[in-house]
């Protein structure tokens, strides 16, 4: 027993363990807050292809010496530009224009990346290593993350009316653009702080997957804010946590535990989930065959 | 000119002139577009599907950007109008996402954000004025229900309740009887009238021709431009209809009908959906009830026996 406590001890003792836990999560709350707005937006799509067409801004960042998330952003928005202008000059519909541009601006990463050799590695992009972030990069995560708080603690409710109903908001007079921008904005910067701790490839379960759980356990938009918050951010601490035992692949142990989490909420969340929903259904056929008895 | 929106003693106006729509795609939705309105009255947008009644709509909330022409709320453009919280807008049920985890009260008091601080914090002006608005469409009872959890009737009568709290005062329906029992939908026109008696314009945008004459004063008929405007009676003629819709409607004559005279006699007409628009012998409009038109009916029965003279 006294043995089994001290393995589990074991990585607290390093101190750049310490730190990756610190740092997953805080960027597990941040990403879980503001998964909240990207489910119910219905932007989830929109977050892989930002996930993704952040990959050459990171490389070419790298590459020039600039700090990443500079080129991460520049290249998000890009992106998003891209999509916005495709999609309004073409019959195309939006998937398949997400398709089209987040891929093309990967593979242009992935050829960046391959045709620098040395100059960014490879791994750290698609899969992260928040074991060994370095502290400017660790720097950049915390004041993305405590941006993200304060704009998204100031100005929920009118983010979630934007998301809820953005017609309504308009004409309540409010800047519906300027909200667009500053959701958008806030995802393309939460991208590079989680791309650090899970990687491209995985961001956007970050993104998605503790909203979705959130989204099956409340019925209101504030509680969901915060269940959000807590699963991501548990999920990160945990996952990271868990990484040590599994020799270092973060990303994966984090997204793992987070998918066990909204598996366990879709079958047993008490309102939402599958086998209350089905309860229930079989409950009003009840009733009603109760009725036809009456009758 | 701001306070002049709230001016409860005069009514509202509201001028479309010479309205062209281009979207950037090239298709052209509206062009010419000219009616004015003065409240209160209630007036029905009625057109074919692709008739431009959405862009109309679009258009008075300041979502799209004419090509030509201009929409003017009480002399003043639409921007200032949305800043004064004088256009207040009733969604059709598909463009709502049921799901979304809001409560009936979270909705309406969403009504009151523009009028809020920076954070959005209700006051107790705020939550008093959702306390009235929810009594008004009776439900009250049901502030704290996620919205999906409504029948239909009362998730259409949610987003009235929301148009109450922010005070608006051109309020813009879209579709607001599709799905909605009868009861609903007579309890929504009586809320409309009281709106009318307080100066409001109520626009009401509806392929649902024979409720129109039921409810509607005023009514603009709508195909690319405006065909023709004015009070119901005027507009709803066979004529301009056909014009409005073409081929879209099914006509039914009921040669030697039993409607000859105006009382006594009836005849019961059924339809799976949408309540069917009569004629009488003469083209003109035949009503539900009588309730409130009984100087028309006089009028007509006098031009009658005119006739037989």
């Amino acid at each position: 027993m006294m043995e089994l406590c001290h393995d589990l001890l074991v990585p607290l003792q390093y101190d750049y363990m310490v730190r990756a836990l610190v740092v997953s999560a805080l960027i597990g709350v941040v990403c879980g807050f503001l998964s909240a707005f990207v489910t119910l937006k219905g932007w989830s799509l929109l977050g892989d292809a930002l996930s993704h067409a952040v990959v050459p801004g990171v490389a070419l960042a790298g590459l020039l010496g600039w700090p990443l998330a500079a080129g991460a952003f520049l290249t998000g928005v890009l992106a998003t530009g891209a999509m916005a202008l495709i999609k309004v000059k073409s019959r195309l519909r939006e998937d398949a224009v997400m398709g089209i541009v987040f891929t093309t601006f990967f593979a242009a990463g992935l050829l960046i990346i391959s045709l620098t050799p040395g100059a960014v590695d490879r791994k750290t992009i698609i899969f992260g290593n928040i074991l060994a972030i370095a502290d400017r990069e660790l720097l950049q995560v915390v004041v993305i993350a405590v941006v993200t708080l304060v704009v998204l603690g100031c100005k929920w409710r009118d983010l979630m009316l934007f998301c809820f109903d953005a017609a309504q908001a308009r004409t309540l007079g409010l800047p519906v653009v300027v909200l667009h921008g500053v959701l958008l904005v806030l995802m393309s910067a939460t991208v590079v702080a989680a791309l650090q701790a899970v990687g491209a490839v995985l961001v956007v379960a970050m993104l998605v997957t503790p909203g979705a759980a959130a989204h099956l356990l409340t019925d209101r938009f504030g509680r969901m804010m915060w269940v959000a918050a807590g699963l991501g951010g548990g999920c990160a601490l945990v996952g990271a946590y868990a990484s040590y035992f599994f020799d270092g692949a973060t990303g994966g142990c984090i997204v793992t535990l987070q998918a066990l989490v909204f598996g366990v909420v879709f079958l047993w969340a008490p309102r939402h989930g599958w086998l209350a929903e089905r309860r229930r259904a079989r409950r009003r056929s009840g009733s009603g065959e109760a009725q036809e008895v009456l009758l | 000119m701001t306070t002049s929106f709230h001016d409860l003693t005069r009514g509202l106006r509201l001028e479309v002139s010479g309205l062209g729509v281009v979207y950037a795609n090239g298709h052209r939705a509206l062009s010419g577009a000219s009616f004015s309105l003065t409240g209160g009255t209630i007036c029905g947008l009625v057109g074919p599907n692709g008739s431009g009644k959405s862009t109309l709509f679009k258009s008075m909330m300041g979502f799209v950007r004419p090509s030509a022409g201009v929409v003017t709320i009480n002399g003043g453009p639409v921007r200032e109008a949305l800043k004064a919280q004088v256009v207040a807008y009733v969604p059709q049920a598909e463009e709502v996402d049921w799901d979304f985890p809001v409560s009936v009260w979270d909705v309406v008091l969403m009504g009151r954000y523009g009028s809020m601080n920076f954070l959005r914090r209700a006051r107790l002006a705020d939550r008093l004025a959702v306390e009235e608005s929810l009594r008004r469409v009776s439900l009250w009872e049901f502030r704290d229900r996620q919205i999906g959890e409504l029948s239909g009737g009362q998730k259409k009568r949610v987003f009235l309740a929301r148009a109450l709290a922010q005070g608006g005062r051109l309020i813009l329906l879209d579709e607001p009887f599709t799905g909605v029992d009868v009861q609903t939908e007579e309890a929504i026109i009586i809320l409309l009238r009281e709106l009318r008696t307080s100066g409001c314009i109520i626009v009401v945008s509806t392929h649902n021709l024979g409720s129109v004459p039921e409810f509607c004063d005023q009514a603009v008929l709508l195909n690319k431009t405006v065909l023709a405007c004015g009070p119901t009676a005027s507009v709803f003629t066979e004529q301009n209809l056909t014009a409005a819709f073409g081929g879209v409607l099914r006509h039914f004559h009921f040669e030697r009908s039993t409607i000859q005279s105006h009382d006594g006699r009836s005849v019961k007409i059924m339809t799976d959906d949408e309540r069917p628009l009569v004629f009488g012998k003469d083209g003109h409009l035949e009503y539900k009830d009588r309730e409130g038109r009984e100087s028309l009916i006089d009028e007509r029965r006098r031009r009658e026996t005119e006739a037989e003279r």
